[in-house]
């Protein structure tokens, strides 16, 4: 499988916004990344891969290693991810205001 | 156009704080949320139910055109103190987001201007996240619709 994988479940997960933590000063290689965690090494492998699919994490092939870093244009995409809901009350508060005016004025 | 409401969500937490100044007095803001067909008007749906006091419960449900019911909600009251504070639950019923529990606090900054602050805890962080999804989904749609129906009514009554 290697479908496009939804960038809010990727960041659902603790473990993996973790990672996201970890590599955000420094691009680090999978094994550094794996020994911050008690996970299992296999597992931590599938969490960079679900982050690496979804964008979020980008690799570089470095030698023999390959390194993880962030992609900050990625990761700013997610920051706005509050913006429909934001606008959902923005849109309700508009509407009290307005219909409060108007009662005000009855 | 600066943003009047502003939400504060940081990630990893299971809470979403919303605040919001309004141009009305602290007194018709929170009339607003307190008689049923104020709130019925700008929340954009009907109020079966809603027992402003303490211990008190409501109930909402929204229905499409054709009569199905698309959304409902209900909740309790734990506090109700008139131009203060208000602590609601809310639980949206057929939806897979839990329980919220809803802390209203109303403060009135000049004698025609007040501020409301909802901070929103959510039963984890995961179901936060996912009801904060929510509004991508069918959210935005019907919010702008039903402002647009709210603001053709009040042009045929005034």
């Amino acid at each position: 499988m290697n479908l496009r994988r939804d960038v809010f479940q990727a960041i659902a997960d603790p473990t993996r916004r973790a990672i996201l933590l970890l590599v955000t000063s420094h691009s680090m290689t999978a094994g550094a990344i794996a020994s911050n965690f008690d996970t299992a090494r296999p597992t931590v492998s599938k969490h960079l891969q679900i982050l690496t699919e979804c964008e979020l994490l980008e690799q570089e092939q470095n030698g023999r290693e390959i390194y993880y870093h962030i992609n900050a244009g990625k990761m700013k995409e997610v920051a706005d991810f509050i913006e429909p809901f934001r606008t959902l009350w923005e849109d309700r508060f508009t509407a009290l205001e307005t219909i409060m005016k108007t009662y005000k004025s009855k | 156009m600066e943003q009047k409401t502003k939400v504060i969500a940081e990630d990893g937490k299971q809470e979403i704080i919303i605040t919001r100044e309004f141009e009305l007095p602290l007194e018709l803001l929170f009339k607003a949320f307190s008689e049923p067909e104020l709130v019925e008007q700008w929340m954009g749906t009907k109020v079966l139910k809603l027992e402003s006091k303490k211990h008190g419960s409501y109930q909402f449900e929204t229905s499409d055109a054709k009569g199905n019911v698309v959304f409902k909600a209900d909740g309790v009251f734990h506090e109700f103190s008139p131009n203060r504070k208000i602590i609601r639950t809310f639980e949206m019923n057929n939806a897979p987001f839990g329980v919220q529990l809803e802390v209203c606090d109303f403060e009135p900054l000049t004698d025609d201007t007040s501020q409301l602050r909802m901070h929103v805890i959510y039963e984890s962080v995961a179901k936060r996240d996912q009801l904060l999804k929510f509004p991508f989904a069918q959210g935005l749609n019907s919010a702008h619709n039903r402002i647009q129906e709210i603001l053709s009514t009040l042009k045929q009554t005034h």
